[in-house]
């Protein structure tokens, strides 16, 4: 069982690695604008290596839909659970 | 990119990487753009060389614009990362968005500056398929796609006279959802019809222009449209190219370029022993390996021999690179009914027991080729990586487990890229095939003991248990190059001598960091009737497997051990020479044995005493098993 916290985790890792910044943690409030560089490009980048890191595909609707990372993680574990 | 070796741990390397000193820095993201990476890791290295920047260190510096009709700004980070692994430094020029026409045509004064040597044009099909009807007459077809083309001739023209550069043409890809089916190609306007055309010609174009094509619309055809195109991310961003395939983008385009700086390799070095043929020639004899029709196994050896034959036909230099003995390889390749390649067809025959690296150094001089110019293929996990090692410039590609996937991986890998093909090339084979050389003195001169040293041997070893009779059977049956003797037992006769309390029966597995190799020796010592504490050596074998890794010492040091413990002061051996032993003829001299024989006979008669004996020095720790 993966927990919200290990994926919040592998999500803060992934968007450093895309962004290299090592300190970036996400929270489940944690909006684009409030990460420096996080813009619609890097999201599209980030969204493909959450896909491929978890082994599962969101929807256009979902990508376009995600108010904050909690709603990410929310998805991805429903997407899991199937 | 199965053709690239994995790598673990990829984060911690690269932070590893970059804190060297900086005259290492660059070295070390070299040797890390040559592994199989992910887009992620790819794009982390790309940072790091933009943040490390050593000019005067790299190599040939490549000034590329890429301009695209569709997002292409993802690209970049593999080109470069491809750069780096092909040995170039390519600077990038990143068009906006759909303005190719533009920054052609304006000129755009910033790719002026830029003075590129290379444009390449990433574009999509849309812009000259969309407005032809479906209803349109093949006719009218033709001519739309042809104003499409001449119109792009405009583009090509205008890119090498304003600015100078080569040009790229990236061929179509076809992204379209089937209309019709099967008929579809039947169809004069259907956009699977119509992307075809148009890439033909385009390519048809080429032939009278000087523009390069690179051909993804043919990589797409071969490894399914879904490696490079994801309808999502077309929709979200108007990337072509998924993301997920940045990497390989960048590999086939930049290994394109490479070829035309005259970077691509020309020589395939082939090893013999399970890569050409299957099985162990000096073990099975040559009526014994496994090649040609008849059995899947031997076809997917055929086939690698056939698809190298066909790479010297188009001008590839063939070389084999083997732990062998030379009599018996030469023979087998000469004399195997089913052999497509003929010693004939090797530039240089290099059989011998001499570290790999040594002999494809020795191999680039004898052809006079630059040592980055080879491509080394073995089935042995053990000698690529001695290769990667010490020669991290010779291409060496990650062969799959299964033989039936040698070919496609050495195809895919695209180690001979080129722009060209010319009468020169067509001849050079027979050029070199006139000038045959032969493996005759290679100087060993390579630093053995640091590669022995990193693959953390360690010799796990005890008496032969009843599980193990089998193998070690089976082993003293097939075994004919580390085999003194050649004595043959059968299971009975085995399991006999195990269960004589009087015998000492030893085995060893030799585990190093690539696994377990498995039971590789055995050893079977039997007290000679009146005399005390005098052992015989009655059989000893060894898998060719483990060649070259010291274990024989390792082994002699455990047999005195062991020899010594049963008080025994003396142990005795005989070498009996057969045609395939050779290897072993002087083992029991390097291991400090002397010979008692009168010396006139065949057999020869070694003696060691054992409180003379120095254990060897190896780099192989050790495990005992009860």
């Amino acid at each position: 069982m993966t927990t919200d916290s290990d994926i919040l985790s592998a999500m803060s890792r992934t968007l450093g690695d895309l962004l290299g910044d090592d300190s970036i943690v996400l929270t489940p409030t944690t909006r684009r604008g409030d990460v420096d560089g996080w813009d619609s490009f890097t999201y599209i980048s980030f969204i493909a290596a959450i896909e491929m890191e978890f082994g599962v595909k969101f929807g256009v609707a979902d990508v376009e839909s995600f108010e904050d990372v909690g709603a990410i993680v929310r998805r991805l574990q429903a997407l899991r659970g199937k | 990119m199965l053709w690239l070796p994995e790598i673990s741990g990829f984060r911690d390397r690269l932070r590893d990487a970059v804190r060297r000193p900086p005259e290492e820095i660059f070295g070390a993201l070299v040797a890390l753009s040559r592994h199989r990476l992910s887009a992620l890791e790819t794009l982390q290295l790309d940072r790091a060389l933009q943040h490390n920047d050593a000019p005067e260190r790299q190599p040939t510096a490549v000034r590329l614009a890429l301009l695209g009709s569709s997002t292409v700004d993802h690209l970049i980070p593999g080109i470069r990362v491809a750069g780096l692994r092909h040995g170039l430094s390519i600077r990038s020029w990143l068009g906006s968005y759909g303005q190719y026409r533009q920054d052609l045509c304006g000129p755009s004064p910033a790719l002026r500056e830029f003075d590129p040597q290379y444009i390449v044009l990433s574009l999509t099909a849309r812009e000259i398929i969309a407005p032809i009807a479906l209803g349109s007459t093949a006719e009218e077809a033709e001519i739309a796609l042809k104003r499409g083309v001449e119109d792009l001739q405009g583009l090509w023209a205008r890119a090498r006279e304003t600015f100078g550069a080569t040009v790229i043409q990236q061929t179509f890809l076809d992204t379209s959802a089937p209309l019709f089916g099967s008929f579809e190609r039947r169809v004069p306007s259907s956009p699977a019809r119509l992307v075809r055309r148009l890439n033909e010609l385009v390519i048809e174009a080429a032939t009278h222009v000087p523009v390069h094509i690179f051909d993804l619309a043919l990589a797409a055809e071969r490894t399914g449209l879904d490696r490079w195109f994801e309808r999502k991310v077309w929709l979200q961003a108007k990337m072509q190219i998924a993301p997920h395939a940045v990497p390989e983008y960048g590999e086939r385009l930049v290994r394109f370029v490479a070829a035309q700086r005259g970077l691509s390799k020309k020589c395939l070095v082939l090893d013999l022993d399970n890569t050409l043929w299957g099985g162990v020639v000096g073990d099975d004899g040559i009526q014994g390996i496994i090649l040609g029709e008849g059995t899947a196994r031997g076809e997917a050896h055929l086939a690698l021999q056939r698809y190298a034959k066909d790479l010297t036909e188009r001008g590839i230099v063939l070389a084999v690179c083997s732990k062998n003995d030379p009599d018996i390889a030469g023979r087998a390749v000469d004399e195997h009914p089913e052999m497509i390649l003929r010693r004939r067809d090797f530039a240089c025959f290099v059989a011998n027991w001499q570290p790999k690296p040594d002999n494809l150094r020795a191999i680039a001089a004898k052809l006079n080729l630059g040592i980055d110019s080879l491509v080394f293929v073995d089935d042995n996990p053990v000698e690529r990586a001695a290769v990667r090692e010490a020669l991290p410039m010779v291409a060496v590609p990650e062969l799959p487990d299964d033989v039936a996937g040698y070919v496609e991986c050495i195809a895919q890998a695209g180690y001979f890229e080129t722009s060209a093909f010319t009468a020169d090339d067509r001849e050079r084979a027979q050029r070199y095939t006139d000038n045959l050389i032969r493996e005759d003195d290679l100087d060993s001169a390579q630093d053995l003991d640091s590669f022995l040293t990193g693959l953390n041997m360690s010799a796990v070893y005890g008496p032969v248990q009843e599980v193990d009779i089998p193998r070690v059977s089976q082993l003293i049956n097939k075994t004919n190059q580390f085999n003194p003797t050649t004595q043959r037992y059968s299971l009975e006769e085995v399991t006999a001598f195990c269960r004589d309390e009087a015998n000492t029966v030893l085995q060893f597995r030799l585990v190093d960091r690539f696994g377990d190799n498995g039971l590789v020796s055995a050893m079977i010592m039997r007290p000679v009737g009146a005399q005390p504490g005098v052992l015989d050596i009655d059989t000893w074998v060894m898998s060719c497997r483990v060649f070259g890794r010291k274990l024989e010492f390792e082994a002699m040091n455990i047999a005195v051990e062991a020899a010594r413990e049963r008080g025994a002061g003396v142990l005795r051996a005989k070498y009996i020479p057969t045609p395939k032993n050779v290897v072993v003829r002087d083992l029991y001299e390097r291991l400090g044995f002397v010979r008692i024989d009168s010396g006139g006979g065949e057999t020869a008669l070694w003696q060691l005493a054992l409180e003379s004996y120095h254990p060897r020095s190896t780099h192989i720790t050790r495990t005992k098993q009860p």
